[in-house]
């Protein structure tokens, strides 16, 4: 297939007078990660649910895995998996038994989907939690046992809605893993995030959506650029040294230093190399160093810079929760 | 990906029976899992028998006149064991409800959604499962009865018939059950909501109490309830004493009237249900 994994156009979604989605254009290439970045309620789980076929778009429309989302729904639901910002698993049945259910479902054969369940489990480490009842298991735990769920007919494009929100640093970055592994394997990935950092490490194209538009979209090199990079920020420790410490700076800086006291800033390039270099310098230099950090822009930054306001953390009425959860 | 995924050809009943079937067996396993719900779900039933046996048991004259108030109250415990097996297949439908509800208030509806599984099948298990679930509620009542003198004098054959037509009826208000709870903003209402519409339909109805001890107006009501003539046909296939009934046409015809407002219901409702669960997401 020469098509497009995902395609997008002109998508708009009403709940009610709101308006979630205002006009969204997306394209995912085959084996390509794309991140969808945005803040809470810029209509980032629309986007999803729409495109896995649990929404209907008001109007626009979406072809995934070249079967139209409205039309062919059943078609696209083979192609696909899809892993919730809450883990969609049954609690009080094993890890196993989950599998075994959505395997099932997937109308897959009970002898695939047994072998299939098992390289999963080990693949996910889940192995010995595997006949226990996910009620037990930790929250990363739990994720990974979803994500295992929606990889059991081994699905050409996967949908991830916030996978790693509320996950610990060390479940994240498991996450992350397990996520280029697929990627390695050629599974194509839409992952809507909140963090500017994941789609970084994931993504090899950033779409940010805000109240429903698409307002910036390239890699995540070409996003900082736009809002100015990385910055490097030193503070030294005697006051003479400062004019020194701003020579040393700019041997390695992309742009000019700015002092403020014993603060010293500049922009750099290069990640986090730069601070080794940085260091360097200095001390050929002789200049003792007090503080040192590279300040990475955030979502905040990108969003101050390309809306001119901060991400709001209220959410606005179309996305807030009608039920009470329950246990999640 | 380079490998192929095989697939499962087309069963023979489709994809509808097939997925619910599996939705209803995992279903089951997750109330074995939950041995307290089954517990509490047993208690009170049996907790009604012995309630109304030996509190109300002589108090509502079933007996012709004459009869010692040994008698009496023996009379009426065959007459009441009926409308408490009634009564109780009717409540499974709150099982339903706030089975649904819970259902579609966490990600997992929004999984099964995103299946290319059939799209009635998840309503189709689960309100199998909780019609099933209905045979151990059926086995422990009928010991209990069988222990505070009920006795079933009408032949194998028709009692088998009479708990046959209990499940059907179970499985027909699970449906009501679950079209509400698919409509509920939460598990919390759904639980209330699915409880109260069977107190005016159980209690208007002859489970209790003969009909011909209500006021004329609300006679033809309590004749047309479902649960009447579920009650009545019970009571005539496990030979317990029916009292005597007002001349409408579904009192004459129960077995009848009670399959056919089982397929009535079911029809309508899993229309209904089927429609609406296609079109919502967790909330």
């Amino acid at each position: 297939m020469t098509d497009a994994a995902v395609v997008a156009e002109g998508l708009v979604k009403d709940f009610g007078s709101v308006k979630a989605l205002d006009g969204i254009d997306l394209t995912v290439q085959r084996g390509q990660v794309v991140g969808l970045l945005g803040p809470n309620g810029a209509g980032k789980t629309t986007v999803v649910r729409i495109l896995s076929t649990l929404l209907m778009p008001t109007s626009g429309y979406a072809k995934v895995a070249g079967f139209d989302v409205v039309k062919n729904p059943a078609e696209v639901r083979r192609e696909i998996g899809l892993t919730g910002q809450y883990a969609a698993v049954n609690e009080y049945l094993t890890g196993r038994e989950n599998l075994k259910m959505f395997g099932a479902l997937y109308h897959l054969p009970a002898k695939y989907v047994r072998e299939r369940s098992a390289e999963l489990l080990e693949w996910f480490e889940l192995s010995e939690a595997a006949d226990r009842p996910a009620k037990t298991y930790s929250g990363g735990m739990r994720r990974r046992l979803d994500l295992a769920s929606s990889l059991i007919a081994q699905p050409s494009i996967l949908f991830l809605d916030e996978p790693t929100t509320g996950l610990d640093p060390r479940s994240r970055l498991g996450m992350w893993d397990v996520i280029n592994g697929l990627v390695a394997d050629g599974t194509t990935v839409l992952l809507t995030t909140q963090y500017l950092e994941e789609a970084d490490q994931l993504a090899d194209q950033i779409v940010v959506i805000d109240h429903g538009r698409v307002i910036a979209q390239g890699t995540a090199e070409s996003l900082k650029d736009q809002i100015g990079g990385d910055r490097i920020e030193i503070s030294i420790i005697d006051p003479a040294r400062v004019g020194d410490a701003v020579d040393a700076i700019r041997s390695v800086s992309s742009g000019d230093p700015v002092v403020d006291g014993l603060q010293i800033s500049a922009p750099v390039s290069g990640g986090s190399t730069v601070l080794v270099s940085t260091i360097r310098a200095l001390d050929v230099q002789g200049v003792e160093v007090g503080d040192i950090v590279l300040r990475r822009p955030t979502l905040d930054d990108v969003f101050l810079s390309l809306t001119g306001h901060v991400a709001e953390e209220a959410t606005p009425p179309s996305e807030k929760p009608k039920r009470g959860r329950g246990r999640k | 990906m380079t490998t192929t995924v095989p697939a499962r050809k087309r069963p023979l009943l489709g994809w509808n029976i097939s997925d619910g079937a599996v939705v209803a067996r995992f279903s089951l396993v997750q109330t074995l899992r939950v041995p307290e719900l089954m517990f509490f779900s047993l208690v009170q039933p049996v907790i009604f028998v012995l309630l109304f046996a030996y509190v109300f048991g002589g108090a509502i004259p079933i007996a012709g006149t004459g009869a010692s108030a040994e008698d009496a109250a023996h009379i009426y415990r065959n007459y009441l064991m009926p409308g408490i097996f009634g009564q109780t297949v009717a409540f499974a439908a709150v099982q339903s409800t706030v089975g649904i509800a819970e259902a579609m208030s966490t990600g997992l509806i929004d999984r099964f959604r995103s299946l290319p599984m059939a799209s009635g099948a998840v309503l189709i298990g689960r309100t199998f499962a909780d019609a099933l679930r209905q045979v151990l509620v059926l086995l422990v009542l009928s010991i209990t009865g069988l222990l505070v003198g009920w006795r079933i004098t009408g032949g194998f054959w028709n009692a088998v018939g009479a708990y046959l037509l209990l499940l059907l009826f179970a499985y027909a208000v699970s449906w009501v059950g679950a079209a509400i709870g698919l409509v509920m903003p939460n598990v919390e209402t759904a639980s209330t909501a699915g409880l109260i519409w069977l107190f005016p339909l159980t209690f208007l109805s002859n489970a209790f109490v003969p009909l011909s001890s209500m006021p004329t107006w609300l006679q033809p009501i309590a004749a047309y309830n479902p649960v009447s003539t579920l009650v009545l046909a019970t009571r005539e296939l496990f030979g317990n004493p029916t009292g005597i009934q007002p001349n409408f046409w579904p009192l004459n015809n129960p077995v009848m009237y009670t399959i056919g407002s089982c397929v009535l219901i079911i029809a309508i409702f899993a229309t209904l249900s089927i429609r609406r669960y296609t079109k919502t997401t967790a909330k």
